[in-house]
């Protein structure tokens, strides 16, 4: 039995996710000359490259044919970010044991006989004989790139002994870079992004990143790589610490190639499709479900967003209510709407009849939060609130009794809506389920996998939903009400800024988040415009002076009474 | 206080350079009980490994009315009846929560497995089969092994907290891994140690060089992290180490054929099915010393097994299927208890058909199953059903059923590491700290 205590605290827990605070006002302070006012600052990072990040950097440096052949185990995720596990995610030997085997099989792609003239800094030196300055070279140029900053003398020197010591063994001088280059690819300044403090603090006084950090920092943010030769070089030479020469970089990075490819790692990580690779649906229920329909439906929405939000330089909230569709044959097939291209993408917009309206009503979003045989406008819910604006749903409570709840063979509960109705009646259930319910109940047109309906068991559904305040019905509706919510842009500023440093917000920097609030609402909502001022910002460098030697907290949680 | 020490120091210890403090005392086991091989007069080693299934148990279904070693087998563990003797099985033991707030699925086997409830994901690493291995499992090419049979990449086994030692979920994947590049076939002919592993082994070595600088660029947390990064290192560096010396020749063994391509997500036969295969090469590779170390999922503990055109799983059902008022029970939750332990059977049948010494590869095995709660509908983590299975070649005596009466679920925990050579004394904290190791698991 619960006691009255616990239901008075879940009411409490539930009823805080509504109303959180600090997210007052931004976009009222207008759009006169912003300031970036003073913050603290945060922790130098050490984090793990992803895999989009790994496959992006090798790619980078050595070519998009050089292959990766790592199995990569599933990401960490948190505070609702792959890129803020990466600050807390450790290295397995079963990792190390992947990122090995990828070491070997790019060394060897590198080194082999075909691709050596465009890696080796030197004119085709013998086989046998060990050449100091061409080892040294290679080390140099190749050692600059992967581990994000120039060599210490030592360092290199200690490069050049490996070489040489694997070239007395084997007796083979492009043997010996190739083991040299091995061990550069699975060396902690590749693999981890450790980053340091500069010796000279900025120009107020405060700590802040060195040179190559700040650089790599940058360059992760806006290309999903590492720092290209003429980003290094910028580092190097101290460009990036005046605000033209920083700027220079920026604007360099936004107008080229990689850009998209940022904006687009961040939304795979925000809207979660790492939880693909996990995902089941049954085969008898959904038949049309496949790997195919799979990739093509996190495609679709990555397409969507970038087209809308770079190629269209649309506003943020319009991602809600577009009705853009870009489409393939796969996904004709589940949304029921003609491809006439056999291969490929199609542009187009969702038919009238379907009523899908913005990302939400797409099969990323609906599929992806769905119980491998149904639909569930509870899952939905929780994420729409979770994913678009930032509020954390506490888990159900341990004891709860769901029986005849969601039973749907239940004749008397034919729609979800009907099973659902139960939790009303429940104290403890209600309290989280009315934050969560009403919202994917607009979305009860779209089956567990996202194909459209109108029935459930028989009976019409109806799609009214409700999210906070607003009532409305269908996708379209939750899609007003999603790009209305005061919440909306405030957590897209807030997982940005997450996504660049790696890490959740501080408490010290509430004055400057509520500063790219502004920024972006007087950018009209532009996410480039957004991206631009973390960029250019200082916060986004400074290094808070206590934090620098952080107390010793650990990932344990002490048990109860010990703390 | 008492807590952080002794966990402090045995983190340090088996993390650092007092590592290999563990091994005099494995030899003083094997002194008494350890067993060779007839043929090449070697010591046959002892391995260990954990076996999880998800969502708990029909408890009339599964606990032997019974005490004792003259206990009756219930319907779920019918099929386990030849096994009888060489399994302990227990009920009645508790995870305690000390007021920590029970998570659903996680806080109860994570604390089977630390001694230490935790109210979220964040495990009080290390997990005890981490501890194991790196007593028993230093000698060999993995220093464990986990696969999930279910399609998803789950572990319960956690070396520090970021980080599981993620599992291998496609049969072939784990062949490739076990019996592909880099494996040496222990009876082959010839051995020629590769001057390329060892150039790579020597790579290795100086990629550790600069750990004292990295260190101490860091904080604390970060400074555990790169600890991890740089145990894993070594651990790739013995892997290289054992392939330059020839392997020890093993009797019986032959390498299998690579499996053929199965479907692998969560449907339930087709789960039964990977986690054959997958047993099957587990089994070959324990015989062959790949690894001494093993953890098999054989569902997640919120289990996503499912039947063929069903609109549920297995934990879904567990919340929302009502009681049959005639069996008393949940009868298609049972279905999927009943096909767990016919799994778990599967799992000794792959290790009991190798032979070994004077008896099988189960005979030093010392498998530690177990699920993450007892009742899954109330999310119970009083009871969770758990048992041992093999004999770690005398270490451990079964053939019995044990009922805990709500003591402490990590007095197995504690007991089992003692088992394996481990010199630790109390495990666990509040009141799942215990000294009290349970006298009838010894052989």
């Amino acid at each position: 039995m619960k006691s009255c205590k616990t239901i008075a605290l879940r009411l409490l827990l539930c009823a805080s996710v509504s109303f959180p605070a600090g997210f007052a006002g931004a976009a009222a302070s207008g759009t006169a000359s912003l300031a970036e006012p003073p913050g603290t600052g945060g922790p130098p990072m050490l984090r793990r490259l992803t895999e989009a990040q790994y496959r992006a950097t090798i790619a980078d440096v050595f070519g998009p044919d050089i292959p990766v052949t790592a199995r990569f185990e599933r990401a960490l995720r948190s505070e609702g970010l792959v890129a803020v596990g990466t600050s807390e995610a450790g290295l397995s030997a079963f990792a190390l044991e992947q990122y090995d085997t990828a070491a070997g099989a790019i060394a060897a792609a590198v080194l082999a006989p075909e691709r050596r003239e465009r890696f080796v800094p030197c004119d085709s030196p013998p086989v046998q004989h060990f050449d100091p300055d061409c080892a040294a070279a290679f080390i140099e140029r190749h050692g600059t790139r992967l581990f994000r900053r120039a060599l210490e003398a030592e360092e290199a020197t200690a490069w050049l002994d490996v070489a040489r010591a694997a070239h007395t063994r084997l007796g083979d001088f492009y043997a010996a870079l190739e083991f040299t280059l091995v061990g550069m690819l699975v060396a902690p300044d590749f693999l981890l992004r450790v980053e340091a403090v500069a010796t000279t603090p900025a120009a107020d006084g405060s700590p802040r990143l060195d040179a190559y950090s700040r650089a790599t920092r940058l360059s992760y943010f806006l290309t999903g790589s590492a720092p290209d030769a003429g980003l290094l070089a910028a580092a190097g030479r101290g460009a990036l610490d005046s605000p033209d020469g920083l700027a220079r970089e920026v604007d360099r990075l936004m107008a080229g190639p990689r850009y998209e490819a940022a904006v687009r790692e961040f939304f795979t990580d925000m809207l979660r499709f790492d939880l693909f690779d996990d995902l089941a649906k049954d085969p008898v229920i959904y038949p049309a479900f496949n790997s195919t329909v799979a990739a093509d439906a996190q495609e679709q929405t990555l397409r969507t967003i970038t087209g809308h939000l770079l190629a269209g330089e649309g506003d943020y909230r319009d991602l809600f209510t577009t009705r853009a569709a870009p489409l393939t044959r796969s996904l004709g097939i589940v949304y029921r709407q003609p491809v006439a291209v056999r291969n490929g993408w199609q542009e187009g917009e969702f038919s009238e009849r379907s009523g899908r309206v913005g990302i939400q009503s797409h099969l990323s979003f609906l599929a992806l939060h769905s119980h491998p045989g149904r639909s569930s406008p509870t899952l939905r819910g929780k994420a729409i609130r979770e994913v678009f604006l930032c509020q954390h749903m506490p888990d159900p409570p341990v004891d709860v009794d769901f029986t005849g709840i969601n039973d749907d063979t239940n004749a008397a509960r034919p729609t979800a809506r009907d099973r659902l109705q139960a939790h009303a009646t429940e104290t403890q259930c209600k309290a989280c389920h009315v934050l969560m319910d009403p919202a994917g109940l607009a979305l009860e047109y779209y089956d567990g996998l996202g194909a459209f309906r109108t029935r459930e068991n028989g009976a019409e559904i109806d799609v009214s939903g409700a999210l906070d305040a607003k009532s409305f019905a269908a996708a379209s509706g939750l899609g007003t009400a999603l790009a209305e919510h005061s919440q909306t842009t405030s957590c897209l500023v807030r997982r940005m800024y997450s996504f660049a440093t790696g890490r959740r917000e501080l408490p010290g920097e509430r004055a400057y988040l509520e500063y790219l609030d502004a920024t972006f609402a007087a950018a009209g909502y532009r996410v480039p415009a957004l991206m631009r001022a973390i960029a250019l910002s200082d916060a986004f460098y400074r290094i808070a002076p206590e934090t620098n030697d952080e107390v010793a907290t650990g990932h344990d949680v002490p048990a109860a009474g010990e703390s | 206080m008492s807590k952080t020490n002794r966990r402090g120091f045995l983190r340090g210890a088996l993390g650092g350079a007092a590592v290999g403090m563990g091994l005099p005392l494995l030899d003083a086991f094997l002194n008494d009980s350890g067993k060779a091989f007839a043929a090449t007069g070697q010591r046959i080693p002892v391995r260990f490994g954990t076996w999880i299934w998800g969502c708990g148990f029909v408890p009339e279904k599964w606990i032997p009315t019974a005490t004792g070693t003259d206990f009756d087998m219930p319907a779920d563990l019918k099929p386990l009846e030849p096994y009888r003797d060489r399994l302990a099985l227990f009920s009645g033991f508790d995870v305690r929560l000390d007021g920590v707030p029970n998570k659903p699925h996680v806080t109860g086997c994570l604390g089977l497995r630390t001694g230490i409830p935790v109210p979220n994901d964040r495990v009080a690493a290390p997990t005890l089969d981490v501890l194991i291995g790196d007593v028993i499992g230093r000698d060999t090419r993995f220093r464990s092994v986990e696969v999930s049979t279910s399609g998803i990449q789950r572990s319960y086994s956690f070396r520090a907290a970021g980080s599981a030692n993620p599992s291998e979920t496609s049969p072939l994947a784990l062949y490739q891994r076990l019996f592909g590049e880099g494996f040496q076939d222990p009876n082959a002919a010839q051995f020629t140690p590769d001057p390329r592993t060892m150039v790579h082994k020597s790579v290795l070595s100086a990629v550790t060089e600069d750990r004292q600088r990295l260190m101490r660029s860091v904080g604390a947390d970060d400074r555990r992290r790169l600890d991890e990064y740089f145990t894993a290192v070594r651990t790739l560096e013995n892997q290289l180490a054992l392939q330059l010396e020839p392997p020890a020749p093993v009797e019986n063994f032959t390498l299998p054929d690579a499996p053929e391509d199965v479907v692998v997500d969560s449907e339930m036969e087709h789960v039964m099915e990977t986690h054959r295969l997958m047993a099957g090469l587990l089994a070959r590779a324990l015989q062959c010393n790949q690894t001494r170390v093993f953890n098999v999922l054989l569902s997640d503990t919120t289990s996503n097994l499912r039947r063929r055109g069903s609109s549920t799983t297995h934990h879904t059902l567990t919340h929302e299927e009502p009681v049959n008022p005639e069996l008393g029970y949940q009868e298609q939750v049972g279905w999927f208890a009943s096909q767990s332990m016919l799994a778990w059977r599967d799992f000794l049948d792959a290790l009991d058909a190798i032979p070994e010494g004077d008896g099988t590869l189960l005979d030093n095995c010392l498998v530690l199953a177990h699920s993450d709660c007892s009742i899954a509908k109330s999310h119970a983590v009083e009871g969770i059903p758990t048992m041992v299975a093999g004999n770690a070649g005398g270490r451990v005596r079964t053939g019995y059923h044990l009922a805990g009466n709500a003591d402490p679920i990590s007095r197995i925990g504690l007991t089992v590491q003692q088992a394996m050579g481990l010199p630790v004394e109390r495990w666990g904290t509040n009141s799942m700290a215990t000294d009290r190791s349970i006298p009838e698991l010894f052989g």
